[in-house]
């Protein structure tokens, strides 16, 4: 048979990197790629040679906003890009214990935001009983990154709309596109159908709709080894594709560029895309965004109560650079005094518009 | 000096064309970021014409540098190929057209 041109589409895949016992999954491979090749050949330039230029070497945090808490790294899904590694065979899930300490902290952080992820954070056994303690503490934007799916995985989750709405959650969730071929060759088979199906039920019961409290976000990451668009053409583009063909309404969407680590980095290294990605995010580097990345105002919690400056780094086990570096000794004080530990990872935080977990920050 | 005519690297180097005629390079540059912006035309459609010019005037670094800056957009890959097929179908036409030219010919000479 005549071999076509054309890639062979790729399933996405069924288990984690860890599961696969490929190298990858461990971090410290993952630190020497980003150390070395291009930039320890002077190719490209070390992240932090770059923010020397400008003064920010070291980065230093400002004061802290957002408080991320990952409770676990199971998932109901393998997303192809994910630089949690996730899915259902991670086992790795916060206790209540660390749960209690994670309130405790909550109860008196001076940040304004609580932003739960995971994992599907809903597969944690506590995670109803943690947004509810959560929620008493009265912070001004508690944020659940729901990956929409897991609303249709299980009878068990199909009222999470209604108890988002009851504890006044803000829902942000994944949408890699508006149509069904980009969505489900990064997310897997039928993630699109459900994820519309997700969508409509949160609109149902007011989510997303214009003028509404409860706040339904979207988050779009490129499919494959290119970087975000435009943020607000992106979310009038998803507007529209999503309102004509579905009937759906959301509030904003936030572009967020994939960064190299983990899951993503092995679809680059294995598609023979790295240095081109890395050379594009090199390129798009932004100063103006380096005062406002996400590790200056943000403080990441790991499922086991450990620190980090970032989700990103939490996956990379880069611990926070203090002497603070659980959460069962947090102290918001001592944790604003340290220098943010960066690699060249951080280029995908300050690439064009700049990106975060809440979207562009240039 | 790489052994064929095109190297995808050179794509990087673009920006370099400058070095050895900074004032013409510059408005070049100047000139080609301001035809991309938004304005009667949204930079959406002007991607997309920028990928059906790339493939008639057959210039493979404009063709990565435009599938890749489609898929940034969030171009589909139908609105691609259709943009593709646009500049085939003009390409075609112009060959095609000149068919009209032939015949003009032939029964001129023709008794």
């Amino acid at each position: 048979m005549e071999q076509s041109i054309l890639p062979q589409i790729k399933k996405a895949a069924k288990k984690s990197l860890k599961a696969r016992e490929n190298e990858l999954a461990e971090t410290n491979k993952q630190l020497e790629i980003l150390n070395g090749g291009i930039f320890a050949d002077g190719e490209l330039p070390y992240f932090k040679d770059k923010i020397a230029e400008i003064g920010h070497f070291p980065l230093r945090p400002n004061k802290l906003e957002i408080l991320q808490i990952n409770v676990g790294y199971m998932c109901n899904q393998v997303c192809e890009h994910c630089h949690v590694d996730a899915g259902p065979d991670r086992k790795e899930i916060m206790t209540r214990e660390t749960m209690e300490l994670c309130l405790e902290v909550i109860r008196n952080t001076g940040a304004h935001t609580l932003d739960l992820t995971g994992g599907a954070p809903e597969m944690n056994p506590n995670f109803r009983w943690f947004v509810e303690e959560a929620a008493k503490a009265g912070i001004q934007d508690f944020i659940v990154r729901s990956n929409l799916t897991i609303i249709r995985a299980n009878k068990k989750y199909y009222d999470l709309p209604e108890f988002f709405k009851k504890h006044n959650v803000h829902v942000v969730s994944s949408m890699p596109h508006y149509t069904r071929g980009k969505t489900d060759k990064q997310r897997g088979d039928g993630v699109f159908d459900k994820s519309i199906k997700a969508l409509q039920e949160l609109n149902a019961v007011g989510y997303g709709m214009p003028g509404s409290d409860l706040r339904l976000d979207l988050v779009y990451n490129p499919s494959g080894a290119f970087l975000p668009g435009d943020q607000m053409a992106m979310e009038r583009d998803f507007k529209k594709a999503l309102d004509e063909d579905f009937g759906i309404q959301f509030h904003n969407l936030f572009a967020i560029t994939n960064l190299p680590i983990s899951r993503f980095l092995d679809y680059l290294i294995a598609s023979d895309n790295y240095e081109d990605y890395m050379y594009a995010l090199v390129e798009a580097y932004n100063p103006s965004a380096v005062s406002n990345v996400m590790c200056t105002n943000t403080i990441s919690v790991s499922w086991d109560g450990w620190l980090y400056d970032c989700d990103f780094n939490q996956m990379l086990e880069l611990k926070v650079a203090s002497k603070v570096k659980h959460i069962k000794d947090y102290n918001e004080d001592l944790l604003n005094d340290r220098n943010i530990v960066i690699s060249q990872h951080c280029y995908g935080c300050t690439a064009g518009a700049g990106s975060s977990c809440q979207g562009t920050v240039a | 000096m790489a052994n064929s005519y095109y190297d995808p690297a050179d794509l990087r180097k673009f920006g370099k064309i400058t070095e050895w005629s900074e004032e013409l390079g510059n408005k070049f540059f100047d000139y080609y970021g301001k035809v991309f912006e938004e304005g009667a035309l949204s930079a959406r459609e002007k991607s997309l014409i920028a990928l059906a010019v790339a493939h008639v005037v057959k210039c493979p670094y404009c063709i990565d540098a435009y599938t890749k800056d489609g898929l940034q957009r969030g171009i589909t890959k139908e609105e691609m190929m259709e943009a593709v097929h646009a500049g085939a179908a003009i390409e075609s036409g112009a060959t095609l057209v000149h068919g009209v030219q032939m015949m003009n010919k032939y029964n001129k000479l023709s008794m």
